[in-house]
């Protein structure tokens, strides 16, 4: 009896097309209402902190014929400081300050991170036992005691990449962890198997298995990692242990704005305020649009 | 044998000798909305259960067996769509409140999950689960009561040491163990009606037999009717009366267990019996499989959902979605447009017993994917 | 269990080692309190200070020696010591702020303060967890599931010194309108306050109400997430539907079975809980001025003194290593598959 597939295959009998896995990712993530929206806005405040101050006349800097203490108007949008100094040429430099040392704390901190996680992972045993103490031992040093420190003993004034630096030489571990319990599980599979056997070695394996396969776990951490950088630069900057005046970061801003939350100088407060909120929020609505697109087993398929 | 039959649990027992019917499904359809559409998971079931009778739900994975029963259980989310009717003892199911549910559910129907390994809760002894499926339906029997009808429910589906077991925690106990706590569950109050969900498909062949043995005892001892659901053609044949075939959320066929494995009058119906190793047929036999994967159960396209793989499809067959027509008078019902040319034929009359062509494998590779792309849709 | 508990404790010396050995380098590498303290005599005098002051300093603060023998001898002040060092001895170093601020006396009664805010906030913060990530879980895509979890991100996103001061000019205006000091929003105690643990504690009440809510609200979010997520698996899994089956009605079975196993996860989160309110207290404390540990411990920083910043990090070391020990126990309490060898 014939059993020829062609006709099979009528289109008629396809009801859904094909996906490639990334088309599948973007369409997911697409999906998610909530991260779109915040995508959206974290590229305008991107752009605000990056291009913003080509197109805007004044900059961070003090200067004699800004008046003091300017409520917001067209000239001034968001104010002007005691010192002088116009707070929408501020915002623009601090939020970019903030921006630099998040980028690269995600960029540097998701690159330890997952090279730890992936080693410790990867060899068990007792290399995995001494790294997993040593995050042990990370987990109890107290993150802004130890940063605030290394940040503190910069002598001349501390720049962003000083803090980025500081902050991705520390705020690796959550990262690992994650890595690392996927490796475990992964390591187990059988592509991992078959890349052994074929004589692959190690570091082949790590770089080209185990990492790639554990992409999604990293993109979605190295996002998240954005907001914690944020947040934790912000804070060092406010307790003064972080990047210094005449430099200015969002936190610094704030802690200058003091107690202000509720007189005629809202503005001094709230601006930097809302901006720190915006970036964090927008950055956990898209890992977490991410999470959704990227690891199905997670997907919560709104009904 | 310990005696079960503890004075409570026959409160409330609605007499009835064997042969009324206690379960009537009525054109049951469920649909789930998806962001892609709705899916129509179950498409119009109707079956009669009669007391004592055993009936075999057969279909793969997404074919909407499981579906059904849960539907009748009300267990599914609220966003599902449910429609039709389910009767018990003329008592309409669908559309009860979560009150009037838990009184039915675990005293007149209850039901049986595929997985023992997670069916139970791992911070709760059995004993503590076994108990709440009795001391829910009677509040006013004592601890200790409840605790000696556990351990002969226990003793009763074959657990040995039961006055021990009921102080153990599930991951104490082995899968097979861990079933045979489920089944006792089940039958605790008597119910008129037990559902098995696949219940020995995640166990080891050594101790599936012995479940569905446990299980046939605690349907006789209470006199239940019985629902297998399962994939498994092989669990069917000794233990239900009657077999329903589904596919795509549609029964396809439904006779008695002798039609079903002798005469079956759908193509789908044969190919599964084709891929079904026998010992009573010579070695060098070749299994005959059915190619390609069910049809996405979002937007189906109009026509018969099974002639993409079947070797037998005409025109008509993307037209016309065949009703299920009578075969003869006996109740033997099918739903394809050439019942009558399949009379007689053996599975590799109609499916070649081998693939030959590579071109074959790789386009039915293609709707393989997309099938299970399908099924994982639905499976949410 | 009492094995469990020495064992465990046990344990913990080589992870509180290695945590000081670390903190212990980098921040004695980081800072040369000598030199400052050089700098700013000189600026004040005008004149170069003699070698003489300069040795004398030096032998005073140990900076004599290399920074393993200093760590050795901050560890077990064994060795040529001014009998004011040695931890295993119950002594902390000497504080280059002078033997007026001694390092033991300002901990012994600054920790009490902290301690009293940190289990306030996180006791809070993981009860209030708990119940918005069961609520949203419950009613799962619902208008409320929605609103609990934005405003679980906005927490999430909000830095905690913001909301602090945000809070704190908020609770002045508050006392304004009604027209009396309801809540008390500078420092931890009525200045000067005498009086037995109890009466000390009902005095600070007002004080800890605003900084325990600002805490509490700055980590609640992020183990609410997860309560709703570990509560969501619990309520689609087979038990669940099992105990469904068994026609338990469905606000039980939500409390006796999904709520009681999704909380066995939750527990994995309270010394994270623990380590983010000591690190949210220096802040909180800065902001609202407490005379706790963790303005101290900024202190310290900015003034480089070595021996306090690590007395520091050795006790929020071992109160973060507590709370993993109650996690531990009480995971084994949750979930009858663990046992204690």
């Amino acid at each position: 009896m014939s059993n020829t597939a062609a006709p099979r295959l009528d289109a008629e009998a396809i009801t859904s097309k094909e996906r490639g896995q990334w088309e599948l990712v973007f369409r997911r993530f697409f999906r998610h209402r909530a991260a779109v929206v915040s995508l959206v806005i974290f590229v305008v405040v991107v752009l605000f902190a990056y291009v913003g101050p080509f197109l805007w006349k004044w900059d961070y800097k003090i200067h004699s014929e800004i008046p003091s203490w300017a409520a917001p108007s067209l000239a001034h949008p968001f104010g002007t400081d005691k010192a002088g100094r116009d707070m929408l040429g501020a915002m623009m430099q601090a939020t970019k300050q903030s921006l630099n040392v998040a980028l690269v704390v995600a960029i540097g901190s998701t690159v330890i991170g997952a090279l730890y996680g992936a080693v410790a992972g990867f060899y068990r045993g007792w290399v995995d036992s001494v790294l997993m103490r040593f995050l042990d031992i990370m987990f109890v040093i107290p993150f802004l005691v130890i940063t605030g420190a290394l940040a503190g003993a910069i002598d001349t004034s501390v720049r962003w990449y000083h803090m980025a630096i500081i902050l991705a030489v520390f705020g690796w571990t959550s990262i690992a962890r994650a890595v690392r319990a996927e490796v475990l599980s992964l390591r187990e599979k059988e592509f991992i198997e078959a890349a052994r056997s074929a004589g692959g070695s190690d570091w082949h394996i790590i770089t080209k298995h185990l990492i790639p396969n554990t992409m999604s776990v990293i993109i979605v951490s190295a996002t998240l990692q954005i907001a914690f950088a944020i947040l934790s630069e912000t804070t060092l900057s406010f307790l003064g242990l972080g990047i210094q005046s005449p430099d200015t970061s969002l936190g610094l801003l704030i802690d200058a704005a003091g107690a202000s939350a509720f007189n005629e100088h809202w503005y001094l407060f709230y601006i930097p305020g809302v901006m720190i909120i915006l970036i964090a929020l927008t950055i956990n609505f898209i890992g977490d649009g991410m999470r959704d697109a990227m690891d199905p087993r997670q997907t919560m398929v709104r009904r | 044998m310990a005696n079960i039959s503890v004075s409570t649990s026959d409160k409330g027992r609605a007499t009835g000798t064997k042969g009324d019917t206690v379960l009537a499904v009525k054109d049951l359809a469920v649909g789930f909305p998806t962001d892609d559409g709705l899916v129509n998971a179950v498409r119009g079931v109707s079956y009669e259960l009669r007391r004592g009778q055993s009936l075999g739900i057969v279909g793969e994975s997404g074919s909407g067996k499981s579906v059904t029963s849960m539907a009748i259980m009300g267990l599914l989310p609220k966003t599902a769509q449910i429609t039709g009717s389910a009767k018990l003892e003329g008592e309409e199911l669908l559309g009860l409140g979560d009150a009037e549910l838990s009184r039915i559910r675990g005293k007149k129907i209850s039901m049986i999950f595929q997985d023992p390994l997670t069916s139970l809760n791992p911070v709760y002894t059995v004993g503590y689960q076994l108990a709440e499926a009795i001391r829910t339906h009677y509040s006013d029997i004592s601890k200790s009561e409840a605790r000696a009808r556990c351990i002969d429910l226990l003793d009763s589906v074959g657990i040995p040491n039961p006055q021990q077991r009921v102080d153990a925690y599930p991951h104490e106990l082995s899968g097979g163990m861990r079933q045979r706590v489920v089944i006792a569950i089940a039958m605790a109050n008597n119910p008129d009606v037990i559902i098995a969900d696949e219940p020995t498909t995640a166990l080891d062949v050594t101790v599936q037999a012995q479940v569905l043995e446990a299980l046939e005892k605690a349907r006789e001892e209470v006199n239940a009717a019985l629902i297998l659901i399962t994939h498994d053609l092989g669990v069917i044949a000794g233990h239900t009366d009657e077999v329903l075939v589904m596919y795509a959320g549609r029964p396809v066929e439904h006779g008695s267990v002798d039609e079903i494995f002798y005469q079956p009058r759908m193509p789908y119906t044969l190919g599964l019996i084709g891929s079904l190793p026998r010992m009573d047929e010579s070695r060098d036999q070749r299994l005959t499989p059915i190619h390609g994967t069910p049809p996405s159960m979002l937007n189906l396209a109009p026509g018969c959902p099974f002639r993409a793989r079947c070797p037998m499809h005409q025109d008509i067959c993307a037209e016309v979605e065949p009703d299920l027509l009578p075969i003869n008078g006996s109740g033997h019902v099918a739903a394809c447009h050439f019942s009558d040319q399949l009379e007689g034929k053996a599975p590799d009359d109609v499916f070649a017993p081998v693939a030959t062509d590579l071109s074959v494998e790789a386009e039915v590779e293609a709707m393989d994917a997309e099938g299970a792309a399908a099924a994982d849709e639905e499976d949410k | 269990m009492v094995v469990f508990i020495i064992r465990r404790t046990l344990m913990m010396i080589p992870v509180l080692l290695g945590a000081t050995i670390l903190c212990f380098a980098l921040v004695d590498l980081s800072n040369d309190p000598v030199q400052d303290r050089v700098f700013e005599i000189e600026q004040s005098t005008g004149e170069p200070v003699p070698q003489s002051t300069i040795d004398a300093l030096e032998a005073s603060w140990y900076y004599d020696r290399s920074v393993p023998e200093r760590y050795w001898i901050w560890l077990t002040g064994l060795g040529d010591t001014n009998d004011d060092i040695g931890l295993l001895q119950g002594k902390w170093g000497p504080s280059i702020e002078g033997s007026a601020m001694d390092i033991g006396t300002e901990i012994s009664s600054r920790f009490w303060i902290t301690l009293r805010l940190v289990l306030f906030a996180t006791i809070a913060s993981i009860g209030i967890a708990i119940l918005a990530g069961v609520v949203s879980a419950v009613k799962q895509y619902s208008r409320t599931d929605y609103t609990l979890t934005f405003l679980g991100f906005l927490f999430l996103a909000m830095p905690i010194f913001w909301l602090g001061s945000l809070f704190k000019e908020g609770a002045v205006q508050l006392n304004k309108i009604l027209g009396s000091t309801v809540f008390q929003t500078y420092g931890s105690g009525t200045t000067g306050f005498q009086g037995n643990g109890w009466a000390v504690f009902v005095d600070s009440l007002p004080y800890l109400i605003v900084p325990t809510l600002v805490l509490m609200l700055g980590g609640y979010a992020a183990i609410s997430r997860y309560q709703r997520a570990s509560m969501l698996e619990v309520m689609n899994s087979d038990y669940v539907r099992l105990a469904r089956a068994k026609g338990v009605r469905n606000g039980t079975v939500m409390r006796r079975h999904a709520l009681r196993t999704a909380l066995i996860p939750v527990a994995t989160f309270a010394p994270l809980a623990l380590s983010g309110a000591m690190g949210g207290a220096m802040v909180t404390e800065s902001i609202f001025g407490w005379r706790g540990l963790g303005v101290y411990s900024l202190d310290a920083i900015n003034a480089g003194d070595t021996f306090a910043v690590m007395a520091y990090v050795l006790i929020s070391g071992v109160v973060v290593l507590i709370g993993v020990l109650i996690s531990d126990i009480l995971y084994g309490v949750l979930d009858p598959r663990i046992r204690y060898e």
